[in-house]
């Protein structure tokens, strides 16, 4: 686990980037710093591996002084994400992810033998180490980037806004890959982002910390949404946080309803809204009852079922229909969910919490 | 030193021989930058609108600019059919080395206009030849800036060397020295030179920031 | 007319042979040329790469690398040669003098391009910083490298062409024999003779650096680079 204790930053210039942070970040877990510009958490995260020196307080990582180790020695225990990803370019990719056992004095057949297992490890061909970074997309790259971190298999990983940098379709994956990665593998990470959203979706523990580098709260993302404990931190969080709060709860008693659905060929039988699927039962779009020409309208997002409300709610308000479109695991269409009810299934919720 | 200095400028005739040598070295280093920057401009845009252009320009650039200023001085009679002491074999000369340098910064200046810029320019109405002329080269004035500074010290520089076929501004100073064994003249060629590079390279600068005025609100 | 006069001065095997001949000049010329370079190299290529390592001192170097530009080789030939008194050692100060810059300017820069994400990664990795400079930083710079090293080649051609001035051997000596003795076709010839060769060491360069530059350098060196390195500071000539 990594602890700070009264750690004080101050710069040449006079500015203070961290003042007095005291903070643990337990192990196996995803602590995320988040907060505006200038607020110090790239500056906290960098003080972990020594890349900054604080001015005064201490650093402890697994109960040992960060100081008491030369800072090379002390790096290649903790594995280093950052936005850039800063892939060496003049390296293949096998090789570059293979540079810190190499350093550690593994020999290379090891280290590229492990190299390629990360690569699987992060969701990509081992094909792709034989190539250059430069041939790579920007999501394959931080996916190297990460796999690079991992390869001495260091308990501590720290993350400076790793996915920031790439698209939000790209990024998205990237985040359910780090926590598919993180099921597995338990690391103590501490991740920084200037996004809430990817604060609340990856955290096991949040750190808001605001300009100046105060921190204004540390706790459950659930508890951050539900009861923010001042006005920065509830405009931090933003005026969704009700609805972002959705996301915590389940669906399990969820009324799911019939959807009169009409397979690819066949024609519509009935009246009123008939979802159109494929052969595999995969929902397609919409078909109208006052469009009788059979035009399909798209369809609004999709709940998995036993999800989260947040997506079951989405699911209807985005459906042409009112009915939002519940899918199983492998995709197919098994029913419907109506807003009126998620907002009923929430207020039974809300009750039973407080009794 | 400084003594040996002071004797040669007591002179009143080598006085007038500084003045006129150095009057012949700027005349002969930046008629040349001018013609060669007229060349230039309209030689990049061309290679800058049309691609398969680039590499036929690039590389003739690079050939032209690669053969050393003597060589080239020397050859120029050949091409010319001028005598060899005559001071056009240098204004050519030094022409095509600096039409050969400036090609390349115009097209990088001309590529590095933002795409936006250009669209915005010929939705409102502008014909490529008042764009450019409007919106493309001011906006390439700054890289543009770039290369002319170092043609220009270039240039200074390179005359001198024609003294060696008779015509070299300060750079006779250089062989009158020489064969008379008299670190003076020498002395005072290079310290001129030098001094005349730095002043040329400040009025570039000044001009850079009169013409372009946003640069420096940023 | 001219033309044919050139040709027919190639045509003589006489002028190609013998410690007056083309091919005794262009030897000479081409070691002077490997001397100075090599000496320049030495002297350039640490400390530039130092300079852009430890990013101290960069814009004096930069700086001072522009100012040299402005030296006009035959004043520092011949001031040399009356003060050292030594035609070989004359020529040599002033060869190297001009070399440095270009290699400085080139190595330094060539640190300076490696990007910044890459070398903070490398330190955060655990990099020491001897193990940052030989393993990220000098593979990334040799590209700006090789360049500087082509721009100093040409100068030193260039400037070896005009030592002939104080007594140099090399083909600077065609072209200013043939001045004396008024034999423009030997002059035409040697200008003929000193152009390809210094095209041919270019492209020389230019074949030996697609040889040594990393393939995934290569590929992500954006197109700014590389024109950056081509027009590094050329004074070519004199």
């Amino acid at each position: 686990m990594i602890e700070f204790r009264a750690v004080t930053k101050r710069f040449d210039d006079g500015t203070v980037a961290i003042h007095g942070l005291d903070l643990v970040a337990p192990e196996g877990q995803i602590t995320v710093l988040v907060g505006p510009s200038g607020c110090g958490k790239t500056t906290s995260l960098r003080m972990v591996n020594r890349m900054i020196e604080p001015t005064s307080g201490t650093v402890l990582v697994a109960g040992r002084d960060v100081r008491s180790a030369p800072p090379a020695q002390l790096r290649r225990g903790i594995g280093y994400v950052i936005q850039q990803v800063g892939l060496f370019p003049h390296r293949t990719v096998v090789d570059n992810i293979a540079t810190v056992p190499l350093l550690t004095g593994v020999t290379r057949r090891a280290a590229r033998a492990r190299a390629l297992q990360l690569l699987e490890l992060v969701g990509l061909s081992t094909e792709l180490g034989r190539r250059y970074p430069a041939q790579l997309s920007g999501g394959q790259q931080q996916r190297v980037g990460v796999a690079r971190a991992l390869a001495a298999d260091p308990p501590v990983l720290l993350m400076d806004e790793p996915f920031s940098a790439v698209d939000p379709v790209v990024r998205e994956g990237l985040q359910e890959e780090l926590l598919r990665l993180q099921g597995q593998l338990g690391k103590t990470i501490l991740f920084v982002t200037h996004d809430i959203d990817e604060a609340v979706k990856l955290g096991d523990a949040v750190a808001v910390l605001r300009t100046g580098g105060v921190l204004a709260q540390f706790d459950s993302p659930q508890r951050l949404l539900a009861e923010p404990a001042n006005d920065f931190v509830a405009d931090f969080v933003g005026r969704d946080r009700g609805y972002r709060a959705l996301s915590f709860l389940r669906t399990d008693d969820l009324p799911v309803h019939e959807v009169a659905t009409v397979r690819a060929g066949d024609t519509p039988v009935g009246l009123g809204w008939r979802l159109a699927v494929d052969i595999a039962g995969r929902p397609r779009g919409w078909l109208d009852p006052a469009e009788p020409d059979g035009a399909l309208r798209p369809g609004g997002s999709l709940h998995r079922r036993g999800g989260p409300m947040r997506t079951a709610l989405d699911a209807a308000l985005s459906s042409p229909s009112g009915l939002g479109v519940v899918i199983d695991g492998d995709g197919a269409a098994v029913g419907g969910v109506r807003a009126e009810e998620v907002v009923a299934a929430w207020r039974r919720k809300r009750s039973a919490d407080a009794r | 030193m400084l003594g040996d200095i002071g004797g040669y400028l007591s002179s009143p005739s080598n006085r007038g021989k500084v003045l006129e040598l150095l009057g012949q070295h700027l005349v002969l280093a930046l008629l040349p930058l001018l013609i060669g920057l007229v060349v230039a401009v309209p030689l990049g845009w061309a290679a800058h609108r049309r691609r398969w252009l680039r590499a036929a320009v690039f590389g003739s650039a690079t050939v032209v600019y690669t053969v050393p200023a003597l060589a080239l001085f020397v050859i120029m009679p050949g091409l010319l059919g001028t005598r060899i002491l005559d001071q056009a074999n240098v204004l050519v000369a030094l022409t095509l080395y600096t039409g050969a340098l400036l090609v390349r910064p115009v097209v990088d200046a001309l590529d590095a206009v933002p795409g936006p810029v250009v669209a915005a320019a010929t939705a409102m109405g502008y014909q490529p030849a008042r764009r450019f002329a409007a919106v493309e080269l001011p906006m390439a004035i700054p890289v543009l800036t770039v290369g002319v500074r170092v043609a220009s010290v270039s240039n200074i520089s390179l005359v001198s060397v024609g003294a060696l076929i008779g015509t070299g501004g300060l750079g006779q100073l250089f062989t009158e020295g020489f064969q008379t064994r008299y670190l003076a003249p020498i002395v005072i060629g290079i310290v001129l030179i030098v001094w005349l590079a730095l002043v040329m390279d400040l009025l570039l600068v000044g001009l850079r920031r009169v013409t372009t005025p946003w640069t420096r609100a940023a | 007319m001219i033309f044919s006069q050139v040709l027919a001065w190639f045509a003589d095997p006489a002028h190609w042979r013998g410690p007056d001949g083309v091919g005794t000049r262009i030897v000479e010329h081409l070691y002077y040329t490997a001397v100075a370079v090599l000496i320049a190299s030495a002297i350039a290529v640490p400390v530039g790469l130092l300079v852009g390592h430890t990013a101290r001192g960069g814009v004096v170097l930069v700086g001072s690398a522009n100012a040299m530009r402005a030296l006009p080789t035959l004043g520092l030939l011949t001031f040399l040669f009356l003060l050292l008194r030594s035609q070989a050692a004359a020529t040599l100060v002033a060869l190297v003098v001009l070399a440095v810059p270009p290699v400085l300017a080139g190595s330094y820069a060539g640190v300076r391009s490696v990007e910044s994400g890459v070398v903070d990664a490398a330190r955060g990795m655990g990099m020491t910083s001897a193990q940052r400079l030989w393993q990220v930083e000098l593979p990334g710079a040799v590209g700006l490298l090789l360049g500087g090293v082509r721009s100093a080649v040409l100068q030193v051609v260039a400037t070896t062409t005009v030592a002939a001035y104080v007594g140099l051997g090399g083909l600077g000596r065609l072209l200013l024999d043939g001045l004396n003795s008024a034999d423009y076709p030997q002059m035409a010839a040697g200008a003929l003779v000193i152009a390809v060769l210094a095209l041919l060491l270019d492209l020389l360069l230019a074949g030996v650096a697609r040889l040594v530059v990393p393939k995934g350098c290569r590929l992500s060196r954006q197109s700014d680079l590389g024109r950056m390195a081509a027009a590094q500071p050329r004074l070519i000539g004199g």
